[in-house]
Order: C-alpha cells, then sequence, then structure tokens
C-alpha cells in the first residue's frame, strides 16, 4: 500500500504572545513545530505501515526551512519526503494550497492519503477536504480510528459533536486526523541520525500536474483585507481579600445580574 | 463567471435526525442583518429526508424562501450526497453568499462545496458584515486567536463562509411572516458513493450542550483534578449551571472534549461565566469573552483573566468553592 502524509510546519500557537505596546504578534523565539493534527496522521500511516507493510511518503508545502518537519517525519519512521518550495506558492489561501498539494499528488502513487483535520496557525481545516475533491476522492475528516479491512477497504471511526460514526469507505481516499485519535510515537535514536543523511526531494511548480494561474497569490479567490488585534475590554474590579468577603463580593455582584 | 448574475444571501440549514440544529437560526438571524443591508433576500437551502413539515420554521426565523431538497439519500449527511445536491442548487439558484455552520457538518461540506464551486471560503468566523462596495466582509481569529483578519472574496460567487455555533444570535421568532416553500430534486450520481455510514452513536445523550447553558462553572489547572471539578459540579448543582473546562484539564483528561471551552473547543456566552482557576490563555478567552458577566476566582493577581473579568477575586477556588456554595444553598433553600 502506498499512503502520502501531507504535514505543514506551523509555530507552537500556544505560545505566541502579543506585545502589549504595538499590538502585534511577537514571533521571536517562537519554535516551529510539526502541526499535531498531522503528526497524528503519520502516526497512522506508520501503524498501518506495522500492520499490513505500507510505503510512507511525506509531503509538505512551505519555505524551505520547513525541511525540518520532513527530517522529524523520517527519524518517526517515513520512507520518502517531498518538499513543495517556490516563490510560486506564496500568499496561498486554503484553495490554492489545496490545487498546488492536488498537484503533487497526481504525480506520487496512492492508496490513501491523510492529512491532519486542521493546522493551529489557520485553524481553518479546509485544505484536506478541498484536495479530496480536486483528486476526486472520498473524505472522512475528524477521523479518531482507522482500520484497513483488505483490498482498498477501510473501516473509520469520525468523531461529531454529540457521539461517533462509524464508516466504512471504498478507496484511494482522503482522511483527516485529530491528533486526540492517534499520539504521535517518539523519533527513533538511530532514526535522528539517519534522518539528516536522508535526501528531501525538493519540488517546485514544474513538477507539478496543474495550470499555474491556480498556485499562489493568483489561485486565491480570497485575500486578507487587513489583520489587527482584538480591542480588548475594559477589565472590571479585581478584589484582594479573604475568602469569607470574596463569596459575599461574589454573591452580591449575582444578585445585582438577577441571577440568583 | 458573471458577479451580477448571483444575488441573496442563503443559509445550509444543518438538520440531525430530522431536527434543526440551533446554529442553521443563529446564521439565519445573521443572513436577516446582511439581507437587509444589501436589500436582498435570504433563503434558507435545507436538505434532509421527509423534512417538508417543519421548513415553515425557517421562514419565522426570518428566511424569505426555503428550499427543501427531500431524498432518502440526504437522511444522514454523508459529504458526496450533500456535495452533489449542494453543488446543484448553488448552480442554479445562483447565490451572492452562503453561510454553514463551522460543525463537523459544516466544516466537512464548506471546504468540498467551495472546491467543487471553485471559490473562496472563510472558516470560523467570529464577524461578518456588507462593505460599501456590497462585498462580504468576514472576520476571523487567527494564530490561535491571536490576530484578527477580516477576509474578502470580490472575484468570486459565491462568497462562503462558516460561522460557529453560538456566535452570531438568533433574530426574533415571528410565526405570522410569510415566505415561500419550494422543493428542489437532486440528481444524484451514486456511482460517486463510496462511504457508507455503518452506525451512528450519539455517546452524551440528555446532557446540556454548554454552548445552550445560561451559566457557566468553568475550571482550568487551578482547580486541578477531579476532586475540584466535583466542587465546581457541587456548585454548579446549587444555582443551576453546567461544568465547562480549560483546554488543559481536556488535554489532562480530567474533563470531555464536549466541555472544552475555547479556540479549539466551543465558543460560549452564556448570561455568567464562572472561570476558576483559569489563568486565561488567548485560546481560551477567545472562546469566553462574549458572555455577558465574567467573574473570575484565581491565585494569581497578574493572571490575564482579569484582564476580561468584569469581577476579579484573587484567591483559591478550593477554598472560596465550596463556601460559596453552602452559603448559596442556604439562601436559595430559604427563599
Amino acid at each position: 500500500m502506498n499512503i502520502v502524509v501531507c504535514v505543514k510546519q506551523v509555530p507552537d500557537t500556544t505560545v505566541v504572545k502579543i506585545d502589549p505596546v504595538k499590538h502585534t504578534l511577537i514571533r521571536d523565539g517562537v519554535p516551529s513545530i510539526m502541526n499535531p493534527d498531522d503528526k497524528g496522521g503519520l502516526e497512522l500511516a506508520l501503524q498501518l505501515k506495522e500492520k499490513c507493510g505500507a510505503n510512507v511518503t511525506v509531503i509538505t508545502m512551505g519555505p524551505p526551512q520547513a525541511d525540518l518537519v520532513l527530517r522529524e517525519a523520517f527519524a518517526m519512521g517515513a520512507d520518502r519526503a517531498i518538499l513543495l518550495t517556490s516563490r510560486a506558492f506564496a500568499g496561498a489561501d486554503t484553495l490554492a494550497t489545496s490545487n498546488a498539494l492536488a498537484g503533487a499528488l497526481r504525480a506520487i502513487p496512492y492508496d490513501l492519503i491523510i492529512t491532519g483535520r486542521q493546522a493551529i496557525d489557520g485553524d481553518t481545516a479546509q485544505v484536506g477536504p478541498e484536495m479530496a475533491e480536486h483528486l476526486a476522492l472520498p473524505q472522512v475528516s475528524y477521523v479518531v480510528d482507522c482500520e484497513y479491512k483488505g483490498g482498498n477497504n477501510f473501516r473509520v471511526k469520525k468523531e461529531t459533536e454529540d457521539g461517533y460514526e462509524i464508516l466504512d469507505v471504498e478507496g484511494p481516499a482522503v482522511f483527516t486526523v485529530l491528533a486526540s485519535g492517534y499520539k504521535a510515537r517518539y523519533m527513533s535514536v538511530g532514526g535522528i541520525v539517519d534522518a539528516f543523511d536522508r535526501e528531501v526531494e525538493i519540488w517546485t511548480e514544474a513538477n507539478l500536474d496543474l495550470d499555474p494561474g491556480k498556485l499562489g497569490l493568483k489561485g486565491s479567490p480570497t485575500k486578507v483585507m487587513k489583520a489587527f488585534t482584538k480591542a480588548t475590554k475594559a477589565a472590571g474590579q479585581v478584589y484582594e481579600v479573604d475568602a469569607e468577603q470574596a463569596v459575599d463580593v461574589i454573591i452580591s455582584k449575582m444578585k445585582e445580574k438577577f441571577i440568583i | 463567471m458573471n458577479k451580477a448574475d448571483y444575488k441573496d444571501v442563503y443559509v445550509f440549514v444543518e438538520q440531525r435526525d430530522g431536527k434543526i440544529q440551533s446554529v442553521a437560526l443563529e446564521l439565519l438571524g445573521k443572513a436577516r442583518v446582511l439581507a437587509d443591508a444589501l436589500n436582498e433576500k435570504v433563503v434558507a437551502f435545507y436538505p434532509g429526508y421527509k423534512n417538508t413539515e417543519n421548513a415553515k420554521e425557517l421562514i419565522a426565523w426570518g428566511a424569505d424562501k426555503v428550499v427543501v431538497m427531500d431524498a432518502p439519500e440526504l437522511e444522514h449527511y454523508l459529504t458526496e450526497q450533500y456535495s452533489q445536491a449542494m453543488s446543484q442548487a448553488i448552480d442554479k439558484y445562483k447565490p451572492s453568499i452562503v453561510l454553514l455552520g463551522a460543525t463537523t457538518i459544516g466544516r466537512d461540506l464548506g471546504p468540498r462545496l467551495a472546491s467543487r464551486l471553485a471559490t473562496g471560503l472563510t472558516a470560523d468566523c467570529t464577524g461578518l458584515d456588507i462593505s460599501e462596495e456590497r462585498e462580504l466582509l468576514m472576520t476571523r481569529p487567527a494564530f490561535g486567536g491571536n490576530l484578527m483578519a477580516t477576509i474578502m472574496c470580490t472575484e468570486h460567487r459565491p462568497q462562503m463562509s462558516t460561522v460557529r455555533p453560538g456566535v452570531m444570535q438568533k433574530g426574533t421568532k415571528d410565526e405570522s411572516r410569510v415566505g415561500e416553500i419550494e422543493n428542489f430534486a437532486p440528481v444524484f450520481d451514486a456511482s460517486k458513493f463510496k462511504v457508507k455510514l455503518v452506525e451512528s452513536v450519539k455517546e452524551n445523550k440528555g446532557k446540556v450542550d454548554i454552548t445552550e447553558a445560561k451559566i457557566l462553572v468553568s475550571g482550568g489547572r487551578g482547580v486541578g483534578n477531579p476532586e475540584g471539578f466535583a466542587k465546581l459540579q457541587a456548585l454548579a448543582d446549587v444555582i443551576g449551571a453546567q461544568v465547562s473546562s480549560s483546554r488543559a484539564m481536556v488535554d489532562a483528561g480530567v474533563m470531555p472534549h464536549e466541555v472544552q471551552v475555547g479556540q479549539t473547543g466551543k465558543t460560549v456566552r452564556p448570561a455568567l461565566y464562572m472561570a476558576c482557576g483559569i489563568s486565561g490563555a488567548i485560546q481560551h478567552l477567545a472562546g469566553m469573552e462574549e458572555s455577558d458577566f465574567i467573574i473570575a476566582i484565581n491565585k494569581d493577581k497578574f493572571a490575564p483573566i482579569f484582564g476580561v473579568a468584569d469581577v476579579g477575586i484573587v484567591g483559591d477556588v478550593h477554598k472560596i468553592v465550596p463556601m460559596l456554595t453552602e452559603k448559596l444553598s442556604k439562601m436559595i433553600v430559604k427563599k
């Protein structure tokens, strides 16, 4: 089986801070990581590889330094890595990104395509389904469990707001995975050593089976008109009092607001 | 594509087990405001099976027209079935704007449709407005809620956006409103149906959705463990509240994901939000800062939660919450 995993390198948004004076993002010192849901997706691919044998290709689109997440994927157990990098991809929204990835996927053999549900920097959850549509493949999003049933059949568990669904899927297909479903393994020590000797293939728009008008800013129907930090509301009153007085403050405020 | 051919504000009405989801009514409320600004109509796309009965409710909630798609293929949500129905309907009706709930269904269907229609889609919008040029302004958080971005889709139609449940306000239900109901019959290509639903399991039946709660008692790292949350539950029981959680306690396995408030959890706006032992990471604030009234209890007087709280108490939740519960239960019994 050939499995392709699409991953993204993202800033760790849990440590991004806002400059309180200039109201801009402070990106200095913010580590770049493999997007958690994508890492969960890679874990699913590696588990399928162990259970039924598979060749796992990892692909990412990003700047040259995104090479690092592919090395990490090698160290976890991936077999092949492709970095899509070119100025032609810059400024891509989700549709242009999904077009670029689909263009690359048309040039790679696959029986299953896996990606994370969403990236923690954009939080859109759009690239996976958009890519599935370009490739005319079925999709299941919010996957937390996947079982290979032989042939090109899979049984997956999809998380929903009020429970879950069990779905039977005829592949090839695109699954978008939740990190909560697959806890990623650590890199192996030998893997880390080898990862830096292995070849990451560098692809540009020339490698893609795609109309260049669908790439980057030109291929993006949505444009960011402005970005701003949220106006923070005025802080209320803070009480530094003993527990008994605190209770009285809370109760009087609740009465004032007709909550009790 | 000629932009002038596209008009009116459309809402995808999500039903599960035949029940119209509350996010669809919230979207109708917002669509009404947008359509009035454009002097256009609000139209509801309503796919389902044997669902014609409650279609007129959508008119009471603000729709001028309901397009009912009634087919056995649409009984339960499946990506391809719904994408075929919705893309055919969009091709026929040519909406200027299409709004979907940012639910597991809307976030699966929205991108599939946008890709099929080669148009733009903006996820999880928290603000929607009309510009002077009559374009849709879609505002959403980015970088885990650290930044807001306003996005436009000026050269493609429809302009599509998903909106989280609980973010927009429903309009006022008016049973006397008049509108049209018409049927649209999609033509399905079953050869493309590669996904079959084996079973659908509801795990938290009977529990109240935290986005619907009037009062939330919410716990974070300072609450720490199941015993701590039992104290919050005791307080919640006395004042008729629900218990919710920060991400830290969900990641730690103390609380289930469905009660998580924040960027990767749910957006809530209760009448009272009591943040207990929650420091107030920006991702958390993004999910609760629109609450009507916020009381925060935290040991650390520099905790960011105090920046959004109406009332801040510097103190120990483990001490204050049980005392508060006791005093309130006495008061309420006396009444």
